[in-house]
């Protein structure tokens, strides 16, 4: 077992924390919270890009890096830590350039991979329905065949980066008469296309965080079809593994957590023993999904798709962020009502944002219901119910 | 960055596994429990040869010149088959203090016996009274007479005192004040040991020391060295304690995982009830945050790096993680794991003492939020 990083992923890591605190110092951006998936910055996202920062551990053919998951490791925990406003190429980045990667032709890998790493491809996600949501494999938004195209009709919701996006990554039935599990297939939309429209929605924390898209006959060239027709199901699966795979829910929420400390030591809150304790326990239990998250990575590195693994890690840190935006706001008091822009408010609101965003982690890419379902029968081997 | 064990570490687990499972089964465990002695010797002289004494320990003093990690890997395998015997008190709590800070003549005269299985060792440390891991804590004191100290006071809870050859004792040195650690012949006369009935089943005892005569050279290492070292010794006994634990929930969440594949109730495994899949999962996920978190604070120990954050972390999660396991097991187990038929007990009863041995968690949480800056 080892636990160290070696010199030149020190140096890396000082590299990128060089890079982001000028960006901070030269007032690009603020730290926030959920930066990651709320975040939206072209040009935070092209400056990455030139650093050769999307895309790190993808083949230099295609526009990456050939870098370890270690590497990237090291990359998002900082963006993460500095609350860096990635949301631009984060899902692009994490898990559909390796969909593509995975399972698209050489076509659409020359096509999309080399302008994601250049930050000019943004994409959103078109997986769950009104009626599909951890049923995914019960959706109905259907593709049919016309020609050289598959034309689409249906609705998607919950889809983050909407108003961003260039393009999504779209599942659809492709064969009704089929199980349910083996009649859908992958795409690539275009954002433009004809007969797709978008409504957005608010989330409870006042962001309007998602859109629900209709699709109106979009047509689609078949070279858009990610990997084989019909088997769309099991690369979603493969995919959310990846989307859970990082230390976004861990550390989404990490200004938040370094600011209470910093709160609490310059008040002298932390003088109360209660407020000693609870902070101590934070730092413990962030402490322990960290690793968790570590793992993941490190079955990544040796070659494997993270599966139980990542359940474990995802499940285990949405609560984590549930505590801690409680904790906050107990030892802020009444002052941790105020919302983001109120007179008084402390910490920029960055509590209360977290505290009404946390009840959507452990509900977003996998329910933690659904995520103990996989870890109870893939890691442990327990039996169907 | 590798959070699997290395090759070596797998074999030297492996052998461990199988060789306990085949010399330590429960019964041998019930039989030691209920023996005065607590341990076998045969066995004792055999871990010996396997070189499993000497695992952590230079390669001049007899040793295998292996680290800290590998043997939190021996000591995971103990935990799992609830090895009863010596072997913490004598390694851990003996054996690699003498090692930190004794000087080379303490060194030659005591380690390559101890790594030979011919003397066992423990640590006298807590004190009746006594409520944390601090310095204020030790009363015990050394009365220097005449070329000699004389030690008196009542030491607890010192593990395997009544088997042991030698007994680090944790004094007051007199008139200075200052903490000293000293070497004591545990077979003196003016030494009393009264075992004590504990809830883990291992040997704790009570021990008198009735103005024990020790001479100048039994002060270990330098004189002064104070609490630092003894702190230390903590520390590494907190994390060896939460390697045995690691490798003890580990097998209870096997037992566990196996008894809801087998038994049967409504005509179906009730681990196929997603209520029991869930606790299911819960257990894993602290079993293995306790495995990464144990063995991360062995890793920076056997490093030499500063860690005294990394091992409060490491107790505090082992203490509390390990209670939660102990609970869903019994809760998925049922009626039968209350039994002393069953082994489960073997298992609850160690996670318990190991909570409380050497700092529990508000201790440790204190700790950590010093370390924080809180």
């Amino acid at each position: 077992m080892d636990f160290g990083f070696t010199e030149e992923q020190n140096r890396f890591r000082q590299e990128v924390r060089g890079f982001l605190e000028d960006e901070i110092q030269k007032g690009f951006w603020e730290p926030a919270c959920d930066a990651w998936i709320q975040g939206f910055d072209p040009a935070f996202t092209k400056r990455v890009a030139e650093r050769g920062w999307i895309g790190l551990i993808w083949p230099r053919e295609y526009g990456g890096q050939g870098r370890s998951h270690i590497d990237r490791l090291i990359l998002t925990e900082e963006m993460l830590r500095y609350g860096a406003p990635a949301a631009c190429h984060w899902f692009a980045d994490r898990q559909v350039g390796g969909a593509i990667l995975s399972f698209g032709s050489e076509e659409l890998k020359r096509e999309f991979l080399p302008r994601i790493a250049g930050g000019e491809a943004f994409f959103g996600l078109g997986m769950s329905e009104p009626g599909a949501g951890s049923d995914l494999a019960s959706l109905r938004t259907r593709a049919t065949e016309d020609g050289d195209y598959y034309v689409i009709n249906g609705q998607k919701t919950w889809t983050s980066c909407a108003y961003f996006a260039h393009y999504f990554d779209v599942y659809a039935r492709t064969d009704p008469e089929a199980p349910k599990h083996r009649g859908i297939s992958e795409f690539i939309v275009d954002a433009r296309s004809p007969g797709l429209s978008r409504i957005p929605m608010t989330d409870i924390t006042g962001t309007e965080a998602w859109s629900d898209l209709f699709f109106d006959n979009v047509r689609v060239h078949k070279k858009y079809l990610i990997g084989e027709k019909n088997r769309g199901f099991y690369q979603v699966l493969h995919q959310l593994d990846y989307e859970r795979s990082g230390l976004e829910r861990i550390m989404g929420n990490y200004p938040l957590f370094e600011a209470i400390v910093q709160f609490s030591k310059e008040h002298k809150l932390s003088c109360d023993p209660d407020v000693r304790s609870k902070l101590a326990q934070l730092r413990i239990e962030f402490e322990v999904g960290r690793l968790l998250g570590y793992r993941v990575t490190c079955v990544m590195e040796e070659g494997r798709t993270p599966n139980w693994e990542s359940a474990m890690s995802k499940a285990y840190s949405t609560e984590f962020e549930k505590r801690l935006a409680n904790v906050a706001m107990e030892i802020l008091g009444p002052y941790g009502q105020l919302m983001p822009g109120s007179r008084l408010v402390p910490l920029r609101g960055m509590a209360p944002h977290s505290y009404l965003g946390s009840k959507g982690y452990s509900l977003q890419a996998g329910t933690t219901e659904i995520l103990k379902n996989i870890l109870a029968a893939r890691g442990l081997g327990l039996p169907g119910s | 960055m590798k959070l699997s064990l290395t090759e070596e570490q797998e074999m030297l687990r492996k052998t461990a596994r199988d060789f306990l499972a085949d010399k330590c089964p429960r019964a041998f465990v019930r039989q030691m429990e209920e023996s005065e002695k607590g341990y076998s010797t045969e066995l004792w002289q055999e871990m010996a040869e396997l070189g499993w004494i000497g695992l952590a320990f230079p390669e001049r003093y007899g040793g295998g010149g292996m680290g800290f990690v590998d043997l939190a890997v021996l000591l995971e395998e103990m935990g799992r088959a609830c090895l009863p015997g010596p072997f913490f008190s004598t390694v851990v709590l003996g054996g690699l203090p003498i090692l930190d800070v004794g000087n080379e003549e303490q060194k030659q005269e005591y380690l390559p016996k101890l790594i030979r299985g011919e003397r066992k060792f423990t640590l006298a440390l807590t004190e009746p009274g006594y409520q944390n891991y601090d310095a204020s804590s030790v009363t015990v004191e050394a009365v220097p007479d005449g070329g000699r100290y004389i030690i008196k006071g009542t030491k607890l809870f010192v593990p395997d005192a009544h088997i042991a050859d030698y007994v680090l004792c944790v004094a007051r040195r007199k008139p200075e004040n200052g903490i000293a650690i000293f070497v004591v012949d545990a077979r003196s006369p003016q030494i009393n040991y009264t075992l004590l009935k504990s809830i883990g089943g291992d040997k704790l005892c009570e021990v008198v020391f009735d103005h024990v005569p020790v001479p100048e050279a039994a002060v270990l290492g330098q004189p002064g060295q104070g609490w630092s070292v003894v702190q230390k010794m903590i520390e590494r006994a907190a994390v060896a304690k939460c390697c045995q634990t690691v490798g003890n929930i580990q097998r209870v969440l096997e037992m566990t995982v196996d008894y809801a594949k087998e038994r049967k109730q409504f005509d179906r495994p009730i681990g196929s009830f997603q209520v029991i899949q869930h606790y299911c999962a819960d257990m894993a996920t602290d079993v293995d945050g306790a495995r990464f978190i144990a063995y991360q604070a062995a890793w920076m120990l056997s490093k030499g790096l500063p860690c005294t954050k990394e091992v409060a972390m490491a107790k505090v999660w082992m203490s509390e993680a390990s209670q939660r396991v102990m609970d869903s097991a019994h809760q998925i187990h049922g009626a039968i794991g209350v039994s002393m038929e069953h082994d489960l007990h073997f298992h609850t009863r160690r996670a318990k003492a190991a909570e409380l041995a050497f700092g529990g968690a508000s201790f440790y949480r204190e700790a950590v939020a010093r370390e924080m800056g809180l």
